[in-house]
């Protein structure tokens, strides 16, 4: 796709060369590039880019008054990051195997990560701790809702993966390797919330 | 022409009802040409808009007929009062900033045109393409809304500053449902918008034909690729700053209102936020966004003169390594909208340095176009024209902002009509002079029909002039302190101003008539218009080898071959006798 010397207007139109490609094995992977996974790396910058900006203004809006509440955040947040971990680690070995049942327990770890997510914010409700209660406890919510928002995304993403395997034809290797790309992402994403949350709340 | 059976590597098969022909559809030129339309509906919102805006500047005290119908409470008697002034610039400026000049030129020219020009047969993803559209006519419905719902539409000015943006009803008329309604929206499109970016950066790094290599990409292509990139960073800011003005509004948080705010005589119940807050993260996205509207201009410009010009371009690659310049530091200059707001003076010098410096490579761009129509014998079609006139309008407002770059000056001339002449030149009208050159010189492919040359020379004219006429004497008026957002001008050393306001809306009101000149020779010749050839002005990228218009994908199931860059006018040894070569030699499709 590049490589192609520019033709000038003076040089006559490049001949290309057919390429030597007789004694090669038939195709294992397709070499030309995955538009999927392209994709979710460009989702990747971009949300990486709205998770900064939260920081940024989790920054700036901290130092602005002294009305930030510390609080102890609820343990059962360290439980969802081992299931979330956990899954990630499920979700690419059955990427590798493209495994179908693997996929499953992905989501099924996802689903058990969100519920958890849930009661972490019914155990900060108990305390009295609401959106509005603290600049802390808002950045709290606004945080682990969004990654939360992102990762119902993930969810869908498999769900569209687990569909394709049903379907007849070849299995969505592409598919599935986007998708647990993106799943990963989330992995990585949600241990940077953490150590944010940690760190300032 | 054949109208192919063909699915093959296509993602999708042609659709066969009207509804997924025509509304629902998957194909990124039905989702073009759908964007344009939402456009056009947008632009005649934002323009009616600014008559009534411009009327009640000149005669505050008459009433305008049937305005008390549609605002009781803000037009009484047809008399629009200074709170309803600020609701209509603000409808004014959100129509115009996201649902014209970003929906035109980036997401409507670049749906249709992108793909094609890299020879693919869709967008990457076009169910999330379509998806993109209905979320951005979702956002506009919503902000529309607001004209009818509850006290009627915001007034906090298209930047939504907080904390006036932020404490609710309060705070004024629309500031209840109409403001929320405004987060809303922005919202949604900065999620459409980013999906629509998402699809434009994957099409044109993943599905470019063979052959074409990024250095054959033609100019247009690379400034909306380039502007989905700043795009995908300038929303993706934006919309959690939405979120969180969402909360403050509805869930009671304080994340921009300040402790101790009294409004309309109530202490608000909010405690601890930053203002500046909401103006950083704002402008973070607002000054990326200003090149979002006008990058796309600057490629369709560098696209469409060579073509009228018979020449190459100069400098390809110097145009392409400005525009990234541009992009970047796109991202250092946001704080010089805000010399003003009371950030540190020190931080002012360290905005102004790289506004300064971003200058360099604008100049650069447009010494490129000019050096390219040196000695050229032009051909004065309708889109070259507008192309010639967006350099003139983009130079003249780019030099004011050389004035305001500068923060000791800008103290003094912010608040003016010096700033409001400046960024209708610069981002405005000249956004609109490339979505005019885009249109002319792309309706024949888009709709296999020719626009008509005469009515279209007579709007290029009457527009140019008119906008002239518009937008030069409010430097002017800056200059001489006339203050900006006021709905009348009743003291004393604004009366002998008054005359001057009154042309230019009498200018305004000229102008806008000439835009009918175009309305109407768009729908006409849109069904009634001389049916187009292939290839009319003769260039040389892809979208000119398929038909006028385009088959289901594109290129009858026989994607192109690229053998040479975009840029080979003016040259001797063309195929029979032309002063040009196709990028891909043999036309896939075979000509009509």
């Amino acid at each position: 796709m590049t490589g192609a010397p520019v033709t000038t207007a003076a040089s006559p139109p490049a001949q290309p060369p057919a390429p030597p490609t007789p004694a090669a094995p038939p195709v294992v992977e397709q070499p030309r590039p995955r538009p999927s996974e392209t994709g979710v790396w460009i989702a990747i910058a971009a949300i990486s880019m709205t998770f900064a900006a939260l920081t940024s203004a989790m920054v700036v809006r901290g130092s602005a008054a002294a009305d930030w509440r510390h609080f102890r955040l609820p343990p059962i947040l360290y439980l969802n990051t081992a299931v979330l971990l956990a899954s990630s680690a499920v979700l690419e070995a059955g990427r590798r195997r493209v495994a179908g049942h693997l996929v499953w327990v992905t989501l099924g770890l996802g689903l058990v990560f969100v519920a958890g997510q849930i009661v972490a914010w019914r155990q900060l409700a108990a305390q009295g701790l609401f959106l509005a209660t603290s600049p802390s406890s808002a950045f709290f919510y606004v945080f682990t809702a969004l990654h939360g928002l992102h990762l119902l995304g993930g969810l869908g993403g498999l769900g569209y993966v687990l569909r394709r395997f049903d379907a007849a034809g070849p299995a969505p290797v592409p598919a599935l390797g986007a998708a647990a790309l993106y799943w990963h992402f989330m992995d990585v994403l949600w241990l940077c919330v953490l150590v944010l949350l940690v760190l300032r709340v | 022409m054949t109208h192919a059976t063909v699915a093959g590597a296509h993602g999708h098969a042609p659709p066969q009802g009207f509804l997924r022909k025509h509304v629902f559809s998957l194909d990124h030129k039905v989702i073009g040409k759908q964007y344009l339309d939402l456009a056009l509906v947008a632009v005649c919102t934002g323009m009616v808009l600014s008559w009534l805006m411009r009327f009640h500047l000149a005669w505050p005290e008459t009433p305008i007929p049937g305005l008390a119908k549609l605002s009781p409470n803000g037009a009484a008697g047809g008399v629009i009062t200074p709170e309803y002034y600020l609701s209509l610039m603000t409808m004014h400026g959100t129509i115009m900033v996201f649902f014209v000049l970003t929906t035109a030129p980036f997401a409507g020219f670049g749906n249709y045109f992108l793909p094609i020009q890299v020879g693919a047969e869709d967008m990457a993803f076009p169910r999330i393409n379509m998806m993109s559209f209905w979320v951005t006519l979702v956002a506009f419905l919503v902000l529309i809304s607001a004209f009818v719902v509850g006290d009627g539409p915001p007034l906090s000015g298209w930047t939504a500053y907080a904390p006036l943006s932020a404490v609710g009803k309060d705070a004024g008329p629309g500031q209840g449902v109409g403001q929320t309604l405004w987060a809303v929206s922005i919202t949604l499109f900065c999620v459409a918008q980013l999906l629509g970016a998402l699809n434009f950066v994957t099409t044109t790094l993943d599905l470019r034909t063979k052959g074409m290599s990024l250095a054959r990409m033609p100019y247009s292509t690379w400034a909306w690729f380039i502007t989905s990139v700043i795009g995908l960073i300038a929303f993706a800011v934006l919309m959690p700053a939405c979120i969180l003005l969402i909360l403050d509004r509805v869930a009671g948080t304080s994340f921009f209102i300040p402790a101790g705010l009294v409004i309309s005589d109530r202490l608000q119940p909010h405690a601890g936020g930053s203002p500046l807050l909401w103006q950083h993260l704002f402008w973070f996205f607002g000054h990326p966004e200003v090149y979002i509207a006008i990058l796309p201009g600057f490629g369709i410009i560098s696209h469409i003169l060579p073509v009228f010009a018979r020449k190459p371009l100069l400098g390809p690659r110097v145009l392409i390594a400005c525009l990234i310049a541009i992009a970047f530091l796109s991202y250092t200059v946001w704080g010089h909208h805000m010399f003003l707001s009371g950030m540190n003076p020190f931080s002012a010098t360290l905005f102004s340095v790289p506004t300064l410096v971003i200058t360099i490579p604008a100049t650069i761009v447009t010494l490129l176009w000019i050096g390219t129509i040196y000695g050229a014998r032009l051909r004065f079609t309708t889109p070259a024209l507008f192309c010639l006139g967006f350099v003139s309008v983009f130079v003249s407002g780019g030099i004011s902002g050389f004035f305001l770059a500068q923060p000791s000056i800008d103290t003094y001339l912010h608040g003016t009509y010096f700033v409001v002449g400046h960024f209708h030149f610069v981002m405005g009208v000249a956004a609109m002079f490339g979505i005019f050159a885009a249109t002319y010189f792309w309706a024949p492919k888009m709709f296999g029909r020719m626009m008509n040359e005469t009515l279209g020379k007579w709007h290029f004219w009457l527009t140019f002039i008119g906008v002239y006429c518009v937008f030069m004497p409010m430097h002017y008026l800056g200059l001489a302190g006339n203050v900006r957002r006021y709905s009348a001008f009743t003291d004393d050393y604004l009366k002998p101003l008054i005359p001057l306001h009154r042309f230019i809306t009498i200018a305004a009101l000229c102008t806008g008539a000439a835009q009918l000149i175009f309305l109407f020779n768009l729908i006409r010749s849109r069904f009634r218009g001389p049916q187009a050839p292939d290839n009319p002005w003769e260039a040389t990228s892809l979208e000119w080898s398929t038909t006028s218009p385009p088959p289901f994908d594109n290129f009858g199931g026989r994607p192109p071959v690229v053998e040479r860059g975009p840029n080979e006018y003016g040259i001797a040894s063309g195929a029979r006798g032309m002063d040009y070569a196709m990028q891909a030699a043999a036309a896939p499709v075979s000509a009509r």
